[in-house]
């Protein structure tokens, strides 16, 4: 229909005063998630979910894929966590895999906030002494020191959230996939985490790659921001976002760059009107 | 602040994140019921109502039993009945019967449970074991378990032996029931969640499955503990003599034989109390924590 169905991948790059060796530093460093090539369908004779998805995520990259409802990345993740397996293509993912953090919190309600990032620890290898301390650290990590023993009834949206990424911050692996989680928030608590979430970022090292359906918080949050058409899934767009630093979302750059994302978005969803 | 973080450094960050995150988690967390009432004053609320009831039905009775309606010895009234209990009591009747029934009962429930637990996690788990034996197993529950004293008593007598089979074939299948739903039930995303934390087979039955699965699995034990308990009340009433004991079952049976009917009525009593007194002090309390545990408390919506 129009030139968006390519393959191929536009970059346009927003360049900030702040820290122009960020780009040069991503690129030197080695790849933590490479995904070639990679098709999915869920039946032989269903649609294609996936099409021909290439994606190279460096280590301590933070990328958010950006995408209208159903247009599969959430399946891109679910195959990045070796949860599905690609129909073509292959994914490779540095170490012995990757973490995952869902929408919903998905605590287990039976244990305490402690008792699920342990419970992490446990399945992890984590020998029993150091279980308790580890996941008092990751609790801290995530400023919940004084919910440790609450169950997860007794928190907030939020507060669950966060007990889910010390969670899975207690897996220990590089790469951290987040799915959308933190749609289900309200705005300020959601803000909240965002700062939350890039302070960990830094202070952790991890690579991630975070999903959304909101520009803003890609924008915010990403080095990286794909984004991706609807069936099939493909990634038709990328942007670089070069600005760092605290209270980013209101730098200039940021709010223009969020403005051509959204057109481009909508222009996408658009393409499915007829 | 916390002093001791040691490989993870202190979360850094402006203090007003700091300030508002704390605040957020303040005003989001529910706060603690103000006062729950005394305990006292909850166990006489959950008493008092149940104590007028059945003073009620008591009078009601007695009134009936003076209007003589029936003759004494087909409708006796609460007074003989008490008198009778008295005499039995005196003579360890009672006590005896209780202790019999009630050793049998729980043995045959452990048992029972002992069976059904791996046998429901295999139909829970295993495809074809499903397939195979499990419309067997709910065809089981539906099959009242007091048709089984006739065969037992001709494969095993009567012995202890008869009587633990009927309570097996009574309490198994709705303790396997009861695990296999629990296990249908579990969301999943737990078990997404398990997988993604790298749980093998056996620590994803052992730390998700089974605890996700544990309301449904009591609800299966505490319908496990009354078919138990009914069977071997069958079974004992049925098979009456050889090396059987003396249950509540054999008092109630006595009592028919004897034509005494205030013994009957003791001994329904008695099976009815013992079963109220067990679910009283066994399952709602384990099935009380179990909800409050998981934030599911009916307290809450009262």
């Amino acid at each position: 229909m129009n030139e968006n169905r390519e393959v191929d991948t536009v970059t346009s790059t927003i360049t900030a005063p702040a820290d122009p060796g960020v780009t040069a530093r991503a690129g030197n460093r080695p790849t933590a998630v490479r995904v070639s090539g990679v098709s999915k369908r869920f039946h032989p004779q269903g649609p294609v979910v996936l099409d021909g998805i290439d994606l190279t995520i460096r280590r301590g990259e933070f990328v958010c894929l950006l995408g209208a409802s159903g247009c599969g990345k959430s399946t891109l993740l679910s195959l990045i966590a070796g949860l599905e397996k690609p129909s073509t293509g292959e994914i490779d993912v540095v170490g012995p895999g990757a973490a995952l953090m869902f929408q919903e919190s998905a605590l287990f309600p039976w244990l305490t906030a402690r008792g699920n990032v342990e419970l992490a620890l446990r399945l992890h290898g984590a020998p029993k002494g150091v279980r308790r301390e580890r996941a008092d650290e990751l609790l801290a990590l995530v400023r919940l020191s004084g919910a440790g023993d609450k169950r997860v009834h007794e928190l907030s949206g939020g507060m669950r959230q966060r007990v889910a990424l010390a969670r899975s911050l207690a897996q220990d692996r590089d790469v951290l996939l987040m799915d959308e989680p933190f749609a289900a928030l309200d705005a300020i608590t959601r803000d909240l985490l965002h700062d939350e979430l890039e302070r960990i970022w830094h202070e952790t090292g991890r690579t991630i790659v975070f999903i959304t359906h909101n520009v803003r918080e890609a924008v915010r949050l990403g080095e990286r921001v794909l984004l991706m058409s609807s069936r099939p899934g493909r990634i038709v767009r990328e942007w670089r976002v070069d600005v760092t630093g605290e209270r980013r979302i209101e730098a200039p750059d940021v709010s223009r760059l969020s403005v051509e994302i959204t057109d481009h978005l909508r222009e996408e969803i658009r393409r499915h009107a007829h | 602040m916390p002093t001791d973080a040691r490989s993870v450094a202190e979360p850094s960050g402006p203090a007003d994140t700091r300030e508002l995150e704390a605040g957020l988690d303040a005003l989001q967390t529910a706060t603690p019921a103000p006062g729950r009432p005394e305990r006292v004053q909850r166990l006489s609320r959950a008493l008092l109502a149940p104590a007028v009831a059945l003073t009620v039905l008591l009078a009601i009775w007695q009134v009936v039993t003076l209007a003589g309606v029936r003759p004494g010895y087909v409708m006796p009234g609460p007074s003989d009945v008490a008198a009778a209990f008295g005499q039995l009591w005196q003579r360890g009747d009672v006590q005896a019967a209780v202790a019999t029934s009630l050793e049998r009962g729980v043995v045959g429930f452990v048992v029972a449970v002992l069976i059904a637990t791996p046998v429901g996690l295999l139909v829970a788990r295993v495809r074809w074991v499903r397939t195979a034996i499990g419309p067997l197993i709910t065809g089981l529950q539906v099959l009242p378990s007091v048709a089984w004293v006739p065969a037992a008593i001709i494969w095993f007598g009567l012995t202890d032996a008869t009587v633990y089979f009927v309570i097996l074939m009574g309490a198994v299948p709705s303790i396997i029931n009861g695990l296999v739903s629990g296990i249908d039930h579990v969301p999943p995303l737990f078990r997404g969640v398990g997988r993604v934390l790298g749980a093998g087979r056996l620590q994803m039955i052992r730390w998700v499955i089974l605890p996700a699965a544990l309301p449904g699995y009591l609800a299966g034990l505490r319908q496990g503990w009354a078919f138990s308990w009914r069977s071997l009340m069958a079974a004992e009433i049925i098979a009456v003599g050889g090396t059987i004991g003396f249950g509540l079952g054999s008092l109630l049976q006595q009592g028919r034989e004897l034509q005494l009917m205030s013994t009957v009525i003791v001994a329904i009593l008695l099976i009815l109390v013992v079963g109220i007194l067990v679910e009283l002090a066994v399952f709602a309390p384990l099935e009380r924590r179990l909800l409050h545990n998981r934030g599911l408390s009916p307290d809450r919506a009262r």
